[in-house]
């Protein structure tokens, strides 16, 4: 009877220690080391994971630079077939890919973003949804913006004209606007995500046009903020924290923090919640925050940066890009 | 802006289209010599890609620190490494070339970005080529600050296309490229070894594409970034056949696509009206390549300069 006992509770201690680690898969559409958008989503997965135990608590695999959508679908695919517990569609693109199969495997949470559509008015009860209010820390970051230029005239480029793009400049122009009527926010659109060379031309024709504090979104940008720097200008970041790669340059970064709404999810699938939750990053709930690089500011620029994120978490500030 | 002149704007858009233009000039010219010989290399995009990737990672102090030259003729010898890669498999195996072309641009692809994964961590930058004021031309009012404030490889460039016009016109090697593009039979016939005119055509349009990839992150964009060339390579092949093979007015078309981008930037700077609204910016940043098709229709007469042997692999005795 002891010896059942025995093997009772190792078969139980067993059963604890070899728990199946949650398995988490993301499809990017650039590299998870793009510095923006991509890079954004693996690194607060990381974080998570960390935080939860490592990768026995938490398996991660991710596809990056899916720019071709049917490709990204099959992938997609592959990893519910191959069992993934949550798989996270990190595109707006993806959309269609993610409905098409979420009957199939009701058991696998799917996530996507930019968007608010969980499919729940349709019966699909495995879909999360997601967005940042990019707008907001664009706005904080127009604030500092509009204190810092000396010409009046600030660039802001954008890949296209849309979604999260549209959001974020907006905000921006609106903070430029609040704090320095003045000022002149001139915008630019790439009319691409991953053609670097024309992000170039477009930050350079935005300096020769008399600006000297420059914006912009997505990973597009990263040629442009080059430009800036060459120029002795200031840039200003959202999506990923680029102060570490452009220390002189990069006076804020807007970071999406995924990991408050990832830990969200992984916790309803254990306590067998697939989906039906459209989550919204905030300066509020914690999924923007402001990163501050290695720029020297006043203190002045830094109250306003903060009494800005302070009126937005009140409401006291309508944002409306 | 508002004190801002035309002519400034026009000075400035000026000056950058012909930096923005440099890597599909370098990488159209070397199109050239490949189509003229015979063979039609799609792969310029996977090969500029590479160029880019490799010529960033030697010069780069986050990658091996070899210096800017070095980087330099690493995107070179890359380039050529794969145009020989495209001559064996076209001209060799007789593989269909447009075929082959986009298997190398997808290995090109692939391979510069699992590399950059790999080797660079995701972050490559680099203190790229500096504007060099040329002398006295500087000075010149207007032009000398769209010509002659440049770096050394938008001047390359530029002096690349005399060179090529020169080498295909009056250096028997060129007549040779052009005699096997056109009629490999004939010029076999009269003792031109026609497989390695062909080759060292290839491997030199090859070694251009690799160079064009390396103008980009070594003297416009200090950075890489996964699959940067976004269509240039494309771009540079359409160029080709707007420019009817020949290097100056492929030189012409290369400017004029440039000029379009360029100068839809500035209409979304200034917010230009069109009858009193903002002109839509997808429609703007449509126009150089709705222009390139347009000019590509009124273009067609340059059929006649097409080598009439291209695509068509050569066996003695067909």
């Amino acid at each position: 009877m002891p010896f059942l006992f025995l093997v009772a509770v190792l078969s139980a201690a067993f059963a604890v220690g070899a728990q199946d680690p949650i398995r988490v898969a993301i499809v990017a559409p650039s590299s998870i080391r793009d510095l923006s958008w991509s890079q954004s989503i693996h690194s607060s997965l990381k974080e998570l994971q960390e935080e939860m135990g490592g990768e026995s608590v938490l398996h991660i695999a991710y596809s990056e630079a899916m720019s071709s959508v049917s490709a990204a679908s099959e992938t997609l695919r592959g990893y519910a077939e191959d069992g993934f517990d949550v798989i996270i569609a990190h595109g707006t693109q993806y959309g269609t890919s993610i409905f098409d199969m979420a009957h199939e495997f009701p058991n696998t949470s799917f996530a996507w973003g930019t968007a608010t559509d969980t499919g729940s008015d349709r019966g699909i009860n495995n879909v999360y949804a997601y967005q940042a209010a990019a707008e907001e820390g664009g706005y904080v970051n127009g604030v500092m913006a509009a204190l810092l230029t000396e010409t009046n005239v600030i660039g802001a480029i954008g890949p296209i004209p849309a979604g999260d793009v549209r959001l974020y400049i907006g905000g921006f122009t609106q903070g430029v606007k609040s704090t320095n009527p003045n000022a002149e926010v001139l915008v630019v659109y790439v009319g691409s995500f991953s053609d670097i060379a024309a992000g170039t031309t477009n930050g350079r024709t935005l300096l020769a046009a008399g600006a000297d504090v420059l914006t912009g979104t997505s990973q597009v940008v990263v040629g442009a903020i080059e430009a800036v720097r060459s120029a002795g200008g200031y840039w200003f970041s959202t999506q990923s924290d680029q102060g570490d790669v452009w220390p002189g340059t990069v006076v804020s970064s807007q970071v999406y923090n995924w990991a408050p709404m990832l830990r969200d999810i992984i916790g309803r699938f254990q306590e067998g919640q697939y989906g039906g939750v459209a989550y919204k990053l905030t300066l509020a709930n914690d999924g923007l925050r402001i990163a501050f690089g290695t720029v020297d500011i006043s203190p002045e620029l830094l109250e306003a940066a903060g009494q800005a994120v302070e009126d937005i978490v009140a409401g006291a500030v309508e944002i409306a890009p | 802006m508002d004190e801002r002149t035309l002519l400034d704007v026009l000075v400035a858009a000026s000056a950058l289209t012909l930096a923005s233009a440099m890597p599909f000039l370098y990488s159209a010219l070397g199109e050239v010599f490949s189509q003229l010989s015979g063979v039609f290399n799609l792969g310029v995009e996977g090969i500029m890609l590479m160029g880019a990737f490799v010529s960033i990672y030697f010069a780069s102090d986050m990658g091996l620190d070899a210096g800017l030259l070095a980087g330099v003729l690493a995107g070179i010898v890359t380039g050529a490494v794969l145009g020989l890669v495209m001559a064996f498999v076209s001209v060799t195996m007789h593989a269909d070339q447009g075929i082959s072309g986009i298997g190398i641009t997808l290995v090109g692809r692939g391979l510069s970005t699992t590399l950059f994964i790999l080797l660079a961590d995701g972050v490559l930058l680099v203190e790229s080529f500096q504007p060099v004021r040329i002398p006295l031309l500087s000075d010149l009012p207007i032009l000398g600050d769209i010509f002659f404030n440049q770096n050394v490889m938008v001047y390359g460039a530029l002096l690349l296309v005399p060179l090529t016009a020169w080498l295909l016109r009056r250096t028997t090697w060129g007549l040779q490229i052009r005699a096997v593009g056109q009629n490999p039979a004939a010029a076999d016939a009269m003792g031109v070894d026609v497989v390695r005119v062909r080759y060292s055509a290839v491997i030199l349009g090859g070694a251009m594409a690799g160079l064009a990839g390396a103008s980009m992150p070594l003297a416009l964009t200090n950075v890489f970034q996964v699959n940067m060339t976004a269509g240039l390579g494309f771009i540079a092949v359409a160029m080709v056949y707007f420019g009817g093979w020949s290097p100056w007015r492929v030189m012409v078309g290369s400017l004029l696509f440039s000029a379009a981008y360029n100068l839809q930037i500035w209409v979304q700077v200034l917010d230009v009206k069109l009858f009193g609204e903002t002109i839509p910016v997808n429609i703007l940043l449509m126009m150089p390549y709705v222009l390139a098709i347009i000019v590509l229709v009124f273009a067609r007469d340059m059929q006649r300069f097409r080598p009439q042997a291209m695509n068509r692999p050569f066996r003695r005795g067909d």
